[in-house]
């Protein structure tokens, strides 16, 4: 790592820690912000917002389970509204942080230390705002736990040829190992809180949470093989979990979802708009908690090469999509890509081109891919447009089936509209308390990235 | 059986490359009972003390078999055992069909074993242990790194091993009581 650092430094480049920290002045700058830092009035400020937004889609939800999916904008055709579309944004915004904790890991890309506690925090929060839809999708939703299989004075069993029960174990399994992930993560992290918290009930929490964790070789030796055989199982399972996603699609019939590119365009599009969101909170944190040391230039800009080399990906998947709509001689799949570009939803579909294909072309240039203020910008962008591409994939294919006399339209509701937003609320409320009450940068894994970790055989 | 009122003496170094050729040392002067901590992993150091089997990987594939067996037999017994359905004329055991969650039950089961698999060889969670008692123990979890020897060890003598110790020159050395 010590040689990874000079090349950073020879080449000119932004190192992964800024030179001159210490294991202690690292550990006592990360756990500052948990342990002594009072809180802003802005962190309040934000926190009540994101509180309130939570509030809002509690408030929805209630009175959805009052009247019915009837207070939605979906009707037959389109019986798949925004319920879907926002699971599987939120669920491929989760993705980024798996990619980031579990494959950098094993590609060894020391780069990571500084980014996958937050980012994991933001997937565990992500699938739990995904997690909602289904659940509440399902038309009666206090019987969502029929989707499991347990044993049932009905004695029937769900149904496992469907994609959509593979996806109640893909999504249950994802969220699972996330947070067990996390978890194991955070365990060393808990120790040097519990040693340096002066509050006796701070040092009883992080305590307990710890595990009585004391460090001892013997420890760490397996802990780094559970850590590193996680790390390989959570690879091919998120690769899974957008791929099953996807299966819920590609297996249907309907023109515009029956096709094989879905699995890695999905995928692909997962982490395009996860490495957003990573960017999105991890440049206003950086700044308000003066971690420009931890999260250098270095990490910015490479979460700007994933996001480029990620967002090439989705646009090729779009022209596959449309040399197939022509190639295939299909004219059910003809007519979906021209009903993209010129049917009723052309404008987010034209909407979607800027947004996922044509700004963030700006990557290219390296002084915007280091200028926070333009990655924040970028990234907003790249969500809203993946947010509208599940959106094309849902709606659009469903509105226009084979029969034109079962087209329709889909307009959606406020209730709609405040259950998407109160789910941002919630998330960002979750981060609120995160940043405040967990150390949000691994602490044990930026010791690591000093040169004084260094030992010679 | 009457418990040593000492657990062992716990000598303190400033950098990980000092813990690991104490550690080295103090092996190969025949302590087999000792143990190391510090702030981070650092590659070598557990067989620097002694520890050479690691069971976790062993723990981790029998819980992903468990889980992949699990997983498919469930679907099998339900779709084709228990109550047979027809599902647009596919076959009741539609082998294809169940790959997916019999991989997520694979790796449900075998992260699962990780995780509480690492927890248990380790004995975690234990909120008690007595080198806690040393208070510059603390710092074990900031900048600074412990070997202790116990006085479980063989060749544990009070006088000689707090020599041996000395001469490896830690910053302190305490004696943890038990």
């Amino acid at each position: 790592m010590d040689e990874q650092y000079k090349a950073t430094v020879d080449a000119g480049q932004a190192p992964v820690i800024e030179p001159g920290y210490t294991f202690g002045t690292v550990t006592e700058k990360i756990s500052a912000i948990v342990l002594t830092r009072p809180a802003s009035n802005g962190w309040f400020v934000g926190f009540g917002i994101a509180f309130l937004l939570t509030m809002m889609m509690l408030y929805a939800i209630g009175f959805l389970f009052l009247k019915g999916i009837g207070i939605w904008g979906v009707t037959i055709p389109i019986g798949w509204g925004f319920a879907i579309v926002n699971f599987v944004w939120w669920i491929g915004i989760g993705h980024a942080g798996t990619l980031i904790s579990a494959i950098l890991l094993l590609l060894r890309q020391s780069w990571r230390n500084s980014i996958n506690r937050f980012a994991e925090a933001m997937t565990l929060f992500a699938v739990a705002c995904a997690g909602i839809f289904p659940a509440i999708h399902v038309g009666r939703p206090w019987l969502a736990y029929w989707l499991f299989p347990y044993p049932n004075t009905m004695s029937v069993w769900p149904q496992f040829r469907s994609p959509l029960m593979w996806d109640v174990f893909a999504v249950s399994t994802y969220a699972t190992i996330s947070a067990v992930f996390w978890f194991i993560g955070l365990i060393p992290d808990m120790a040097t809180l519990r040693d340096r918290a002066t509050h006796p009930a701070a040092r009883i929490i992080y305590g307990m949470l710890s595990m009585g964790w004391r460090g001892s070789a013997r420890h760490w030796h397996r802990y780094e093989t559970a850590y590193l055989l996680l790390a390989g199982l959570a690879t091919p399972l998120v690769l899974s979990v957008h791929t099953v996603v996807s299966f819920d699609f590609a297996v249907g019939i309907v023109p515009g979802w029956h096709t094989t590119i879905f699995p890695p365009y999905f995928v692909a599009g997962a982490i395009y708009s996860g490495f957003a969101m990573v960017l999105m909170l991890a440049i206003p944190i950086r700044k308000i908690y003066g971690l420009e040391d931890f999260i250098t230039e270095l990490h910015l800009q490479n979460a700007a090469k994933v996001m480029l080399a990620t967002g090439l990906i989705v646009a090729y998947g779009y022209g596959i999509e449309a040399f197939m709509g022509w190639y295939s001689g299909d004219r059910y799949d003809a007519f979906t890509l021209w009903n993209r570009l010129h049917g009723p939803y052309a404008i987010p579909y034209w909407a979607l081109l800027i947004c996922n294909i044509f700004i963030p072309q700006m990557l290219w240039i390296r002084k915007l891919r280091t200028s926070p203020v333009a990655l924040f910008f970028v990234s907003g962008v790249i969500l809203v447009g993946m947010w509208l591409e599940r959106f094309i994939i849902v709606v659009v294919s469903l509105h226009r089936d084979f029969l034109t006399s079962s087209w329709g339209m889909y307009y959606p509701t406020r209730w709609d509209w405040m259950t998407y937003i109160g789910t941002i609320g919630m998330f960002l409320a979750a981060i609120f308390l995160f940043v405040r009450l967990l150390p949000m940068i691994s602490i044990f894994e930026m010791r690591t990235l000093l040169p004084e970790a260094e030992v010679k055989e | 059986m009457k418990r040593d009122p000492v657990y062992g003496i716990m000598a303190e170094f400033d950098s990980a490359q000092a813990l690991i050729d104490a550690a080295r040392r103090t092996h190969q002067a025949g302590y087999d009972k000792i143990d190391a901590y510090s702030p981070f992993p650092i590659e070598g150091l557990a067989e620097e003390i002694g520890f050479h089997r690691d069971e976790v990987p062993l723990v981790v594939l029998i819980g992903g078999i468990i889980g992949g067996l699990s997983g498919y037999a469930m679907q099998y017994w339900m779709s084709a055992v228990d109550y047979p359905l027809n599902i647009g004329g596919k076959p009741y055991h539609s082998w294809p069909a169940f790959i997916v969650i019999t991989f997520e039950m694979t790796i449900l089961f075998a992260g699962i074993s990780a995780v509480f698999g690492m927890l248990a060889l380790n004995g975690l969670p234990m909120p008690y242990h007595p080198v806690f008692n040393v208070p510059r123990f603390a710092l074990a979890s900031k900048d600074r790194f412990f070997l202790i020897v116990f006085s479980s060890d063989p060749k544990y003598d009070p006088a000689s091993t707090r020599d041996f110790l000395q001469s490896l020159q830690p910053r302190s050395l305490s004696e943890v009581p038990s």
